[in-house]
């Protein structure tokens, strides 16, 4: 008797609004990242259901590009089972892009077990995008077995070491780096000294006007060292940012948005097109978190960012797949 | 193999069972120890189970990697006493300690993640 009464009683909360619509329209309000203008290393975010909300000065730029990550091709777990489905809707998000960015940056973990196959589905995916250049930096992934050879054979061209390089799009200066080789136990991400020098160089005679964009797999900054979620020798290479006005890194890694505003420098990391992960210290291990398969493509995403020529201003927009 | 394997693992459990019964606890428990010839490392959770491991020498010790994600066990020694290629799920990686030491190994992929073998 007392039981189902209990029943019932369950039974009149959810129809009093717990129900599962109003539970999915939670989780994709959580999965839809935000909006963000970075002006003087202040960071401006807006939810990406209030972009309607946004004139379109903020919303455009002179140079727009895209940051996807962690595609992790060939991965088939239950946290999802179709990653090659995720990833050719995170290019058909791209393509439905009001302006449409001028490149693509992917902030690595092309692959999820480094194999040949898997770098080959992910190049014909992208072929389908707009944006036809795309700047790729490796994850731990895709140097599984052979130290990045392949990785060097198939994205390295022009690159320096274990596949590091830059190059300037309409005043600003990119740099991809790579800390994702080399690593040592219990330790982090690492650049090593080799890379550091070469960056060094590479910006020493830059104005100190120039808008810097990193990027690079492994967050560059402390996210959950715990888990290994930074890099060992990243001071070094901010260090040698310190006198430039507006500093944007972007990563990927670690599966979910995250940002971080410290003096000039503005820290951002993306969703991934595969499977989401926990956040820090929210689970026993940073292994990939099942959700729901409707709920799966508001915790996957895109990064689209706009740069706005001559105002040092970035604005970044994590948006999700729902 | 598998046959012969359970056997050995029957002998085993049979000397435990009389040395309960017989001589003492102790002694039996390291002489079942050292009759083994093969031990598991399970690879789970982002982390080596057990951490650390005792073994006599002679051992041979299989990792097993019971993650969604792709792991791998490399000793932290220079030169390197072993290195498995990566282990997706389920797939293992075995190594034969015929000297006595310590061994200490990590995953390259995830280097949060260490482990240490013991060779007595």
């Amino acid at each position: 008797m007392s039981d189902k009464k209990k029943d019932e009683l369950l039974h009149d909360q959810n129809n009093d609004g717990v129900n599962r619509r109003g539970f999915l329209k939670c989780m994709a309000w959580a999965g839809t990242g935000a909006f963000c203008v970075m002006q003087g290393g202040v960071l401006k975010s807006y939810s990406l259901s209030r972009l309607s909300e946004l004139n379109t000065v903020d919303a455009k730029g002179e140079l727009s590009f895209v940051q996807i990550s962690d595609s992790h091709m060939g991965f088939n777990k239950p946290a999802n089972t179709d990653v090659a489905g995720t990833l050719k809707a995170a290019v058909d998000k791209i393509n439905g892009l009001a302006v449409a960015p001028e490149f693509m940056l992917h902030t690595g973990d092309i692959s999820h077990l480094s194999k040949p196959e898997e770098f080959d589905t992910v190049g014909q995916i992208l072929k389908s995008a707009k944006p036809k250049d795309v700047f790729y930096v490796p994850g731990e992934h895709d140097v599984l077995n052979d130290d990045g050879k392949q990785f060097l054979e198939r994205y390295g061209k022009g690159s320096k070491g274990a596949g590091w390089y830059s190059f300037d799009k309409k005043g600003a200066h990119f740099i991809g780096l790579v800390n994702v080789m080399n690593l040592k136990a219990g330790g982090l991400g690492t650049l090593g000294h080799e890379q550091l020098e070469w960056m060094e160089n590479d910006v020493k005679h830059l104005k100190s006007s120039t808008p810097i964009v990193v990027f690079a797999h492994i967050p560059l900054w402390s996210v959950y060292p715990e888990w290994g979620w930074g890099t060992d020798d990243s001071a070094q290479a901010l260090a040698y940012l310190k006198k430039f006005g507006s500093v944007t890194v972007l990563n990927g890694h670690i599966h979910q948005t995250m940002q971080k505003v410290e003096g000039n420098v503005t820290f951002h990391t993306a969703c991934s097109t595969a499977f989401p992960q926990p956040q820090p210290g929210k689970a026993d291990s940073p292994g990939p978190m099942k959700v729901p398969a409707d709920q799966l493509r508001s915790v996957l995403g895109i990064t689209d960012v706009n740069y706005v020529q001559g105002q040092h201003a970035l604005a970044v927009v994590d948006s999700s797949l729902a | 193999m598998r046959r012969s394997v359970f056997i050995a693992g029957l002998a085993a459990a049979l000397a435990l069972g009389v040395g309960l019964f017989g001589i003492g606890r102790k002694s039996s428990v390291v002489q079942a120890q050292q009759k083994a010839s093969t031990t598991e490392v399970k690879v789970d959770n982002f982390s080596f189970g057990p951490v650390t491991l005792t073994v006599p020498v002679g051992t041979t010790v299989t990792w097993t990697n019971r993650d969604d994600i792709p792991h791998t066990i490399v000793s932290t020694d220079d030169p390197k006493a072993f290195k498995s290629k990566v282990l997706d799920t389920d797939e293992k990686f075995s190594f034969a300690f015929t000297k006595a030491g310590t061994y200490p190994y990590f995953c390259s992929i995830h280097p949060k993640m260490t482990g240490k073998v013991i060779v007595q």
